[in-house]
Parts: C-alpha cells; structure tokens; sequence
C-alpha cells in the first residue's frame, strides 16, 4: 500500500549514467533544469525532450518506470495547467471566453501546454537523477558538494549524515508502518471508508505506535554510534571515493550544447506564441 | 472452522525490479481443534501463510477456504466475503505485538478491537465486562492496569495487553507469530499456559508460528514445516521429529530431546518418544532401570 510512495525510487543497473559522479550528476542536473526555463519556445523544449530520450536510453531505466514518477505528481501539473488557463492574462489577445476574472484564450491555452511541458521535463529529468543515484551516493555527492560552506561554520557533515540516516530510515519505517497496520487491521481498524475527517482519525492507532518506534531506534542507534566512537567529521576518512572521470566530462559536454542549444533556439527561432500567429 | 488452503501462492512486489514468489502452491488443511505449530525459517512464507488466514493478505492465486461451505464458511478468494466479520473470527497476534499500542489507557487499547469489531455494543459497562476478562484471562489485575499508559508497563505486560487487546473478541480461530520471542523462559511457559487455558474454550483452534522447537513439541498437537514456499512436513510433532536429519539439511533445528534421541541412537540405543520432555525422561529412566536390571540379572552380583 505505502511501497509505491518514495519519490523516484532507485533502479539498479549497471550503465553509463548509474557509473558517473554524484557530483557530476547533480550539478549537470542543475544545468538541465536552467535549460528547461531558459527555453522560451517550443523548439527549445523539444531539444530538451531529445536530450531526455537520450539520457534516459543511456541510463538503461525502463521509459515506464521513469513515468511512473510523473504519476505521482501528475495532480499539481493537471491543477497548476488549470490554473494557468483561466488565470493567465498578461497577454490575452485572441479571447475566447470570459467571465469576471475569468478568461481563456488561445494564448493561456499555449500557456498552459508550455508549463505543463515544462514541469512534466523536470519531474522527468530529476527522477532520471533519484533513479539511476543510490541514496548513500546522493548524500555523499551533496556532501562533497557543500563542502566551501565549512568556511562559514555551516555544519555539512552533520547534514549529510541526517540525509543519509534518514534515507536509510525510510524503507525500515515503511515496513514498520505496513507492519502496524496489518496489525490494526487485525483488529478491525478500517483504513478504506469514510470522509477525509475519518480517515485521518483511523490513522492515529498507526502513527503513534511508528513514532514511538521511531524514537526507540533513533535512541537505539545513537548509543550504537557512541559505541562504536563516533566523534563527527574530524579526521574521517571515506570508503568510496569520488572521482571525475571521462563520463562526467562527456556528459558536460552534451548538457553544455544542450544549454548553448536552447538559447540559440531562443534567438532564432522567436517566443512560444510564433505558433498561434502561425495559425490565426 | 476448519482451514483448507489449495495451492496458494503469492508474489511480493510482482510488477518490480525485484519479485519475490513468498508462497510457491500451498496444500494444508487445518481441522477445528488443533493446536497447530508452522515451522520454518525466515522467508519461508510462514508469516505470508498466516497473514492470508485473516485477509490481510488477500489471496492472488489459490484457494483459501475458512469454515464450512455456504453461510458458515469464509472464501477468502471471493472479492464479496465479509473480511470484517472474519477477522473477527480469527484473531492474528503479530511478532513483538506490543509494538501495536496505542491507546492512553490499557482499557481503551484493549476495548479498541471490540469497538471496531462489535459495532452494536453501545452499553460502555458491556465494553468495560469484556475488556475485564480480556485482561483477567491474560493474568492481569484489571483494576491495577486499566488507567495506566501501556507505555509504563513492564515489556510481559504489554505483551499481555496486546494479547488482551486481540482476544477480547473471543476469536475461534488464533494464530500467533512467534509469541514467545524475546519472553525469557518464565514468561514463554506463562504464555504457553496462557494459550492451553483458552484452547478448547470460545477458543477452538490456536496456531502458532514458531522458531522453537521444543515450544513445538511439547505443545502442539500437528504441526507443518514450511520451506521456500512450500509445506515439506506435515503431520504429529513426533511423526516430524522423527526425521530430525530432513529437518538438519532443511537448515532447521530440532527439539533438546531429539537432539538427545539422536546422539543416543549414534551409540546403538534407540528410544521410542513422542519428543515431550515428559515422555522422553520416562522412556530414558524405563530404559535405564531396565538396563540396570539386566545387569544385575547378568553379572548375578
């Protein structure tokens, strides 16, 4: 019931995405998501679209469990492209309809298309990250990452550590929390009916007992580190290192004509609306 | 209500990277009474099984029947049973249960079953009755505990409580998962006590999940060893251990006394038990006197 929750679970595989550097990932990432707001026309957005195609063919994931991702947010997109289509005003020109504060027309219909393409691109390329990323390397990259804000006091290897720790909490409270609601269940606790007051109700038999439990590891796991002589960042070294290498620089390259592309696109070939005038 | 289960499979996360078939075809039959052990070692579908026995698991593949045929009986298959009315009926008691409280009070926590299950006691006194025997049947001063925080209680009691907190429903059919982990030995022969003292009552069949295998023998009246999915052993306790060296290779153990009968039977003396520690001591004294007779008789001292 709760398994399909996690937001871009990982999926092992052993390919040219899966081997490149956190680091690497996570910055061209950022790279990635500037290119889908610098794009400004749909040209643009369809170079981005084939450079989707292309990273995920090379991280060797399944197309299906890429847009299984999307499902779980395909609510805000849907709510946010109505929005969009009935509140967009600033450049109304061919009204169809109106009604008060109201309006649609053929340009919040393109609008609503763009932005709805634009967060389905980036809810596409971030899962492509959480995807073919484990967790521990996620952590370990954002760590390394983070490290100039040392010189300013600011806690990394703390934060890293509360990431990946409550990462690794994350299917263990899963499965407690199915755990106790078989349980429940067995005593006739009925999750399914009733209105939204209701089920919030029913769920209190499960959530005090997990964060009782939770409390419980969280203590228990505390004096397991202070066993073991945990002291923070000084003086650790790491098992994995991470290292740059030819994939990475690759990688830069195709993101960098990605960017370079996208604003090209931008230059020459005109705004979002050139398709309308196209038409009407 | 007997259980019959016809070829029952079931796969975890089946349309994952990573499937897991828990249950491979299980036959096993039940019959009202029992005092059932399943045996078997981590990820042999045991606990898969057992979950299925209360709709928790619903059944995908298979047949699982509770009861007779027609309106007495459940068809755990059938989309349209009564899952509500059948967890009623067969009480489930998880692994390390206490981890199931919730309640501010012992009487609430136990009272929560009830309330769920029985809809048309609305009388609190009625409620407050029920959930008296409830914990007077666990061994509990319903006085003592009923305003305290389960979370004060001392680790036995609030498995107590939890097992209150199942029973109070009077199920005919209980299964238990491991109920004796972690008790230490004073407790797990309470707890055994416990469950003989209800079996036979409102009570009808007690299954239990177990590690132990002298918990096993000495308590149950059949048991079914599970293996990858599959039942490999069916039959008496006795009938069971008698095939200690199936259950070695199988990767499990076997009861203190037949680990006895074994050594005893490498030396040439083969005793004939039922695996109890009552029975077992009695055919070692019977063979030891006899022995002693014999060579007295022989050496004429």
């Amino acid at each position: 019931m709760l398994n399909d929750v996690i937001f871009g679970q990982y999926y092992p595989q052993k390919s040219f995405v899966h081997r490149m550097d956190p680091r690497a990932k996570i910055v061209l990432m950022i790279a990635y998501i500037v290119a889908i707001f610098l794009a400004n026309n749909f040209y643009g957005l369809a170079a981005v679209v084939l450079f989707l195609i292309v990273a995920v063919l090379f991280s060797r994931v399944p197309f299906g469990s890429v847009l299984r991702s999307v499902k779980m947010i395909l609510f805000l997109i849907v709510f946010t492209a109505i929005l969009n289509l009935f509140f967009y005003s600033t450049e109304n020109v061919h009204l169809i309809w109106q009604w008060g504060i109201l309006s649609l027309s053929w340009e919040s219909v393109i609008n609503m298309i763009f932005l709805a393409l634009r967060l389905f691109l980036l809810v596409m390329g971030t899962s492509i990250l959480t995807l073919t990323t484990a967790p521990v390397e996620l952590t370990d990259g954002i760590e390394s990452l983070l490290k100039p804000l040392k010189y300013i006091k600011f806690p990394v290897h703390e934060l890293a550590l509360i990431m990946s720790i409550a990462l690794r909490f994350i299917p263990t409270l899963m499965d407690e929390t199915n755990r106790i609601i078989a349980a429940q269940k067995a005593r006739g606790a009925d999750f399914e009916t009733g209105g939204l007051f209701k089920r919030a109700k029913a769920m209190i038999p499960v959530l005090i007992p997990l964060l009782v439990s939770a409390f419980r590891r969280a203590e228990e796991l505390g004096d397991a580190m202070d066993a073991r002589c945990y002291s923070g960042a000084k003086g650790r070294t790491k098992y994995k290192k991470l290292t740059f290498t030819w994939r990475d620089l690759a990688a830069t390259f195709v993101v960098a004509a990605l960017i370079t592309g996208v604003v090209l696109l931008n230059i020459y070939l005109g705004g979002k609306f050139d398709i309308l005038y196209y038409f009407l | 209500m007997r259980i019959v289960a016809k070829g029952l499979t079931y796969t975890y996360n089946p349309k994952s990277p990573f499937p897991s078939q828990a249950l491979k075809g299980v036959d096993l039959t039940i019959e009202e009474g029992e005092f059932f052990g399943i045996i078997g070692h981590t990820g042999s579908g045991k606990s898969t099984f057992v979950q299925h026995l209360n709709a928790l698991i619903k059944v995908t593949g298979g047949e699982l029947r509770i009861g007779g045929i027609g309106d007495a009986g459940y068809d755990l298959a059938d989309k349209k049973c009564n899952f509500l009315e059948l967890r009623s009926k067969v009480g489930m008691v998880f692994q390390y249960p206490e981890y199931q409280l919730f309640a501010e009070t012992v009487e609430k926590d136990v009272a929560f079953g009830l309330k769920n299950f029985r809809r048309d006691i609305k009388d609190e006194k009625e409620i407050a009755a029920h959930v008296k025997e409830a914990l007077e049947t666990v061994g509990l001063n319903y006085a003592a505990v009923k305003d305290c925080s389960p979370f004060e209680l001392s680790g036995g009691q609030k498995r107590r409580v939890a097992i209150a907190g199942v029973i109070v429903t009077k199920p005919e059919i209980l299964i238990l998962d491991e109920p004796a982990a972690g008790l230490d030995p004073l407790g797990k022969q309470e707890l055994m006590e416990l469950l003989h003292s209800i079996h036979g009552g409102w009570c009808k069949t007690i299954v239990i999940v177990s590690h132990d295998m002298d918990e096993i023998a000495e308590n149950c009246t059949r048991a079914a060893v599970f293996s990858e999915g599959k039942v490999v052993m069916e039959g008496k306790p006795a009938e069971i251990f008698r095939r200690g060296e199936e259950l070695l290779s199988l990767g499990l153990d076997v009861p203190t006394t037949a680990r006895c009968a074994m050594l005893l039977k490498e030396r040439g003396i083969r005793i004939d038990t039922d695996f109890t520690c009552d029975d077992f001591a009695e055919k070692v004294l019977a063979l030891y006197a006899e022995g002693k007779a014999g060579k007295e008789g022989g050496d004429a001292q």
